[in-house]
């Protein structure tokens, strides 16, 4: 194999190093998952996706072809998933056990990808990866078709809210690139994605190995027109770009009272705008104020919006507290303590009806008792079954009933805080 | 996590990004100061300038600093030239890690480690749970959804936190610029006295230096890309005085960030290993 390999800087940054970091800052990030059954080529992808994007440094690039030789699984030549499988047991089960974290970045997007573990026995590590994703990639096996792992990921992927799907048909190499294979992959899956309500999932056919459709049009697949992968990563919205345009909101993470004369609520901007002058409701106590000051450490600001971490001051004194949210007066959230909600259970003793735990919602932190378990949904048919209790990483529907009400939005309309556990 | 914790603290080493660390902490809780102490575990061998940066910082920010040195490794007087690398942190690091922590009974304890240094970091949340005995479980890692942090622990248990987890090196130096943020100079190339020893650029900063037969110390134009203790870190060859010019040449650099540092010259599962017995 032509050595081309290592790592390899921006040509911009050894011309006009200022240049390169003013387009650097102005990069947006986005965050993917990807997900799939054992096997399937995750890690392959991502050790790719960095390979590629020459993301790995000299040193790095050693040990992989010395660890590749030693416990590589492709006969001494480079085996990519030995770049992100960074526990002892990963590496010699070779299998992700927990999510790894990585980043890399191309001419036009910052990226931190999260790469998640395809067995049902980490179904929780899974959902920690994919809880910040605004993407996920679902990874096939061309061989295999949709098997019963994929439907269970895609489920969740879809509870968490996750907007976008890119169904990744891997392992083309394998099937002689025929389109045939590929199409009726794609036609399981959509009808799945639909049952789902997953909107938006796009299809490629790739090699992870070798490469094909990852950074370019493959020459192997002339008969798909579509975009290649980091194409699709680099031009797709992501969430903070989308939740900017919301009603404002924020939950008050911390009540700052250096002296008696200043009294700040900060927090984290989860949705929407806010500038001084703005009338703003607090939930649950639903009194109204107006923003007086937008305070950072640099000098007041004339405005904030979603991801932006702030101290707000208002122009009365109102009661505020830890977990209150300060939300658009005009299109305040809604307020309630009972609930119906669907549970990934991830504890390790079972959940059971009528038992007291705790909640946290935004910032706030209450008691709540299940009520009742509706049913459990079985993560592989999507099938209702009737249940008592829920056990590690089984999903039920279940009804709350809370010891004081909170502000919430449901899940999929912001991605902070439809969030219970 | 300031406001849910009893006790907790900043571990303060220093580096860039500690640096970074405190700073965002400062603009967090402004116009208070952060409410939770400084703690720097001192291992008596750092480079004399960042003795000097950790007592201005300490004092500009209003926040109390804690030093604290292993009682052990003190009388013992241990040091990396005599007891070698791997005893020296140990004893005290590791071990004045948990010491500390146990003395003054903090239950967490922010750090600036990020997911993009190493392998076995990459896969650590950023509220990660540790043992009554400081142990890391990594096949037991707490779920992590969203920015919700599970903040629980039984006595004895503690928690550290890693609040730049998700910042690359790059975007610690863009920030470090952007924000202008007080860094120690030894991060900037200048002449300084060093000699070549096992392959290592090793700069004398002080007398308690042993030279070996034959070695004499000789100015050279050097920077570090990390800190730690002076006669483990080796110093790299460079012209980058500004900000801009270090930042280009980590740009135009094809090795990584940790490689000069004694300490990960193990086997690939080292940081995982050391972590498992409680390093930070």
């Amino acid at each position: 194999m032509a050595r081309d390999t290592g790592y390899r800087p921006a040509e911009l940054a050894a011309e006009d190093i200022d240049a390169f970091l003013a387009d650097h800052e102005s990069k947006g990030l986005l965050r993917f998952i990807t997900c799939g059954s054992v096997d399937d080529g995750k890690s392959t992808l991502i050790g790719r996706l960095l390979y590629d994007s020459r993301m790995v440094f000299d040193d790095q690039m050693a040990a992989l072809e010395a660890d590749s030789k030693k416990v590589g699984t492709q006969g001494g030549a480079l085996d990519f998933a030995l770049l992100v499988d960074g526990l002892a047991a990963e590496r010699e089960q070779g299998i992700t056990i927990d999510v790894a974290y990585r980043f890399f970045s191309t001419a036009k997007r910052k990226f931190i990808v999260a790469d998640t573990p395809g067995h049902e026995q980490y179904t929780r590590n899974m959902v920690t990866g994919a809880s910040t994703a605004d993407l996920a990639i679902v990874l096939i096996d061309a061989r295999k078709g949709v098997l019963t792992q994929t439907r269970r990921h895609s489920y969740l992927v879809s509870l968490l809210g996750i907007r976008h799907v890119v169904l990744a048909v891997n392992k083309m190499d394998l099937v002689d690139w025929s389109r045939d294979v590929f199409d009726k992959i794609v036609v399981d899956y959509r009808a799945f994605a639909a049952e789902l309500g997953i909107e938006d999932v796009l299809c490629i056919p790739i090699s992870g190995l070798m490469g094909d459709n990852i950074t370019a049009a493959s020459t192997n697949t002339p008969w798909y027109d579509g975009t290649s992968l980091i194409d699709h990563l680099e031009t797709v919205e992501v969430d903070d770009e989308r939740l900017a345009r919301r009603p404002f909101r924020m939950p008050v993470q911390w009540v700052n009272r250096p002296d008696l004369n200043f009294r700040g609520f900060a927090g984290q901007i989860a949705s929407g705008v806010v500038k001084p002058g703005d009338p703003v409701r607090i939930l649950p106590s639903g009194r109204t104020s107006r923003v007086a000051r937008i305070v950072t450490l640099d000098g007041d600001l004339d405005d904030a919006q979603a991801g932006q971490s702030v101290t707000l001051t208002l122009t009365d004194e109102v009661d505020i507290s830890r977990g209150d949210v300060i939300a658009a007066a005009d299109q305040p959230c809604e307020v309630a303590d009972q609930f119906e909600t669907t549970i990934v259970w991830m504890g390790e003793d079972e959940l059971l009806a009528g038992r007291s735990y705790w909640l946290k919602i935004g910032a706030r932190t209450v008691s709540a008792q299940i009520t009742e378990i509706k049913h459990r949904v079985d993560v592989n048919s999507l099938q209702e079954s009737a249940a008592k209790t829920v056990g590690l990483n089984e999903i039920a529907v279940c009804n709350l009933s809370l010891t004081q009400p909170v502000a919430f939005e449901p899940t999929g309309s912001t991605g902070v805080w439809g969030a219970s556990y | 996590m300031a406001a849910e914790i009893e006790r907790p603290v900043m571990l303060y080493s220093v580096g860039k990004d500690s640096a970074v660390m405190l700073h965002l902490a400062r603009k967090a809780f402004y116009p208070a100061p952060p409410p939770f102490p400084l703690l720097h575990v001192d291992t008596t061998w750092k480079f004399r300038a960042m003795y000097e940066l950790r007592n201005r910082m300490a004092a500009e920010s209003g926040m109390d600093l804690l030093v604290f040195k292993n009682p052990e490794a003190e009388a013992r007087g241990i040091n990396p030239f005599d007891h070698g690398a791997t005893l020296h942190t140990d004893l005290w690091k590791t071990e004045g890690l948990k010491m500390a922590l146990d003395q003054y009974g903090f239950n967490a304890a922010f750090g600036g480690a990020r997911r993009d240094e190493e392998k076995s970091r990459a896969k650590e949340r950023v509220f990660s749970f540790r043992t009554a005995d400081h142990r890391w479980d990594p096949k037991a890692q707490r779920p992590e959804l969203w920015s919700l942090y599970n903040t629980r622990v039984n006595r004895g248990e503690s928690i550290r936190i890693f609040p730049i987890s998700n910042w690359t090196e790059l975007d610690v130096w863009q920030y470090i610029m952007r924000e202008g943020i007080p860094i120690v100079p030894l991060y900037f190339a200048a002449e300084r006295p060093v000699v070549e020893r096992d392959g290592i650029l090793i700069m004398v900063d002080d007398d308690r230096m042993p030279l070996r037969p034959g070695e004499t110390p000789e100015m050279a134009k050097v920077r570090f890309r990390t800190l730690g203790c002076y006669p483990l870190t080796g110093a790299v060859r460079s012209e980058a005085s500004t900000l801009a010019e270090v930042v280009q040449e980590m740009l135009l650099t094809t090795t990584s960030e940790r490689q000069g540092r004694a300490i990960d010259h193990d086997q690939a599962a080292s940081m995982e290993k050391k972590k498992q017995e409680g390093y930070f």
